[in-house]
């Protein structure tokens, strides 16, 4: 059984939801981000989602737009990430989902993408400007390397794309909490809890949030309506601050993640 | 005969809509609007009416007859998008747009631009209709075309300066779409080219044909046949295929596009993916595209700020792929060429857009013959580069 599945069968018996960190690989070198990773498992994540670097993410912020733009710097190519997620089953069995803008899969093949995917350890793939309408190539391909696919669902989507989208999704939905890009936010959009509403009429896939969720309070917010809780930004923004000093940023992420953590299973 | 694009938004394997899903409702939203909207005779009656009175349309097809003697070769015809109210093709498809956006009930405008040309023209159409309006511009576009900048601003349409990647139109559209995804319920997307998701290389495709088709009816008129060569240059690709797409069925008439191959193919600082790229998807749409090998964006380069873009329509990407046009490099220093020598023949200053494919005609005017006939499209004027020019001919203004 694909390691995603397992975790959410797992969470659901202890009636308890996923925290799920998001990180770019290679920012702000690929050494740090096996360090971080595994940072943040002990701080009691139980999915990573890694992100792949674009040179244009047009669904990011400014915050994960810096964050990519430092991971290029070291040219840190897809071929490099499946390499470090390969070295790191080595150390941890935390199921990982790779992050990618849809060019850098359809560079390599989907089939080959799939492929390598798996004999890195990989277990589900997302990519944010990959709509149902055009994953065919994908979904053919991705089941035969028990791969997950994991589409966003949006405040946008009506109820018969949510279904759609439920249909095509494994492992589970990711729900984007609001209208806009990735980055830190005040508040919690109010529009999370009425489409998860929606969205459990047609599913009873998981279900995370992620877009904008940035502290403790929300993450706990979210956690009342969903299965995970996805936070990316606010975690690259605690990398920031210590950036040269590398033994400041993995005490301070931990710091910051465990409180996430204590919000999500709060 | 066979629709493009087809029913999913697709030339082909090209186009497509690879966009975030908040933004797919939108798309469908605004393809089922415009599908219901290009068929009223209202609306046509409309736009038509706006580009007569407000564009100046139709343009002249003007026989140029000193560049034709210079050249010593086929017979050549200038169509004068220069010479439509703002300067340029793009106002062709700004109204068509606005027109749209009203229809929609949207009140705010977002634009992304180059040159600058597109900034212009829909700064021109927000201010008539009373929109709110943002263009964003790469800040390195806003250092080489001030002068378009202050006319936005003019019009009352912010500028948004864009410093992320490469400071120029790739990025600006990059904006464009993180706005466009966050406020997608109140605003819309004005696209410049036949770029971005479909239904976007449609529409821009459609409102811009009338610069081929008038072209069409205009040589016939002249000249009593069709012409043997179309020429226009390419960055995304909206003049170009709007003067090829009325002649597309024409096969005898050889559509030519004229990309920007910056200091050169081989130095790989260039603006030719048709010439020098490979299939990718980029801004919504597969094409052709400048990449890595692992998939990674290479920033273009090109004299001319409306050519320096990595990617190009999918429409062209078909084209390319089927034979049916065909795509020919020209460099920053042979355009610059090409300016001068429009301007000195002529006495028409071309934008440096329109000069790749006025140098182009160089080695195809005197390659066809005195018996052929070419109808080149003069997408823009070229008041807005005349500082580019004097820097490159190191004389200061």
């Amino acid at each position: 059984m694909n390691r995603i599945d397992k975790k959410f069968q797992e969470l659901r018996r202890e009636n308890t939801r996923a925290f799920m960190p998001y990180l770019c690989a290679g920012d702000p070198t690929p050494q740090l981000t096996t360090k971080l990773l595994l940072t943040l498992e002990e701080a009691g994540a139980d999915l990573i989602e890694l992100g792949v670097p674009f040179s244009d993410p047009i669904a990011d912020g400014p915050t994960i737009q810096r964050a990519s733009e430092r991971a290029l710097k070291h040219r840190t190519s897809l071929h490099q990430i499946l390499d470090l997620v390969r070295e790191l089953r080595q150390l941890t069995d935390i199921p990982i989902a790779l992050m990618s803008y849809y060019n850098p899969i359809f560079r390599m093949g989907e089939g080959a993408f799939c492929e390598a995917a798996r004999d890195a350890g990989v277990d589900g793939v997302i990519v944010p400007d990959l709509p149902v309408e055009e994953a065919q190539p994908l979904l053919e391909v991705a089941p035969m390397y028990n791969l997950a696919t994991i589409f966003l669902v949006a405040p946008t989507s009506p109820p018969e794309r949510m279904k759609n989208i439920a249909a095509s999704s494994t492992g589970f939905i990711y729900c984007v909490s609001l209208t806009g890009v990735t980055g830190v936010r005040n508040t919690l959009s109010d529009e999370v809890a009425p489409m998860i509403a929606e969205l459990r009429k047609h599913t009873d896939k998981p279900i995370s949030v992620g877009f904008g969720v940035s502290t403790p309070e929300q993450a706990k917010q979210v956690a009342e309506v969903a299965d995970g809780v996805i936070v990316g930004s606010a975690i690259i923004n605690v990398v920031e601050e210590h950036i040269n000093d590398e033994a400041k940023l993995l005490t301070a992420v931990k710091q910051f993640a465990s409180e996430l953590a204590a919000g999500v299973k709060a | 005969m066979q629709q493009l694009p087809d029913a999913s938004g697709h030339f082909g394997q090209f186009g497509g809509r690879y966009v975030p899903e908040t933004l797919m409702p939108a798309l469908l939203e605004l393809e089922e609007a415009y599908v219901t909207l290009k068929d009223n005779p209202d609306f046509q009656t409309e736009f038509q009416s706006y580009l007569r009175e407000y564009v100046g349309r139709p343009n002249p097809l003007y026989y140029a007859e000193r560049l034709t003697q210079t050249l010593g070769g086929a017979k050549i015809y200038l169509k004068r998008e220069d010479l439509n109210h703002t300067g340029a093709h793009k106002i062709n498809s700004a109204i068509g747009q606005i027109l749209l956006a009203r229809w929609m009930g949207k009140k705010r405008i977002i634009a992304e631009t180059g040159a600058g040309q597109h900034g212009v023209a829909t700064a021109t159409v927000a201010a008539k209709f009373d929109m709110e309006c943002e263009v964003y511009m790469g800040e390195e576009d806003i250092e080489r075309q001030a002068l378009n900048v202050f006319r936005m601003q003019l019009m009352g349409t912010k500028v948004v300066p864009v410093n992320s990647g490469s400071r120029t139109l790739k990025d600006a559209i990059n904006a464009c779409f993180r706005d466009w995804v966050t406020n997608v319920r109140t605003t819309y997307l004005l696209l410049g080219s036949v770029v971005g998701a479909h239904p976007y290389p449609m529409i821009v495709r459609d409102f811009q044909a009338i610069i081929g088709q008038e072209a069409k009816a205009q040589i016939l008129e002249q000249e009593g046949k069709l012409p043997d060569c179309v020429v226009a240059c390419v960055g995304g690709g909206s003049n170009s295929l709007g003067m090829f797409y009325p002649f597309y069925h024409d096969e005898s008439v050889r559509l030519i596009g004229v990309e920007a191959a910056g200091e050169s193919i081989r130095s790989g600082r260039h603006a030719a993916p048709l010439t020098a790229g490979s299939v990718g998807v980029f801004h919504g749409a597969k094409c052709y595209l400048l990449q890595e090998d692992d998939g990674q964006i290479t920033p273009a380069h090109s004299i001319s700020a409306g050519l320096d873009y990595p990617g190009v329509g999918p429409e062209h990407s078909y084209y390319r792929e089927t034979g049916r046009a065909e795509y020919y490099p020209i460099t920053d220093k042979e355009a610059v060429e090409g300016f001068q020598l429009l301007s000195e023949t002529e006495g028409i200053i071309p934008a440096l857009e329109s000069a790749h494919a006025i140098a182009y005609l160089r080695e195809l005017a005197p390659q066809l013959g005195k018996d052929k006939v070419i109808a080149v499209c003069l997408s823009g004027r070229g008041d807005k580069d005349v500082y580019t020019i004097a820097k490159e001919l190191g004389i200061t203004l």
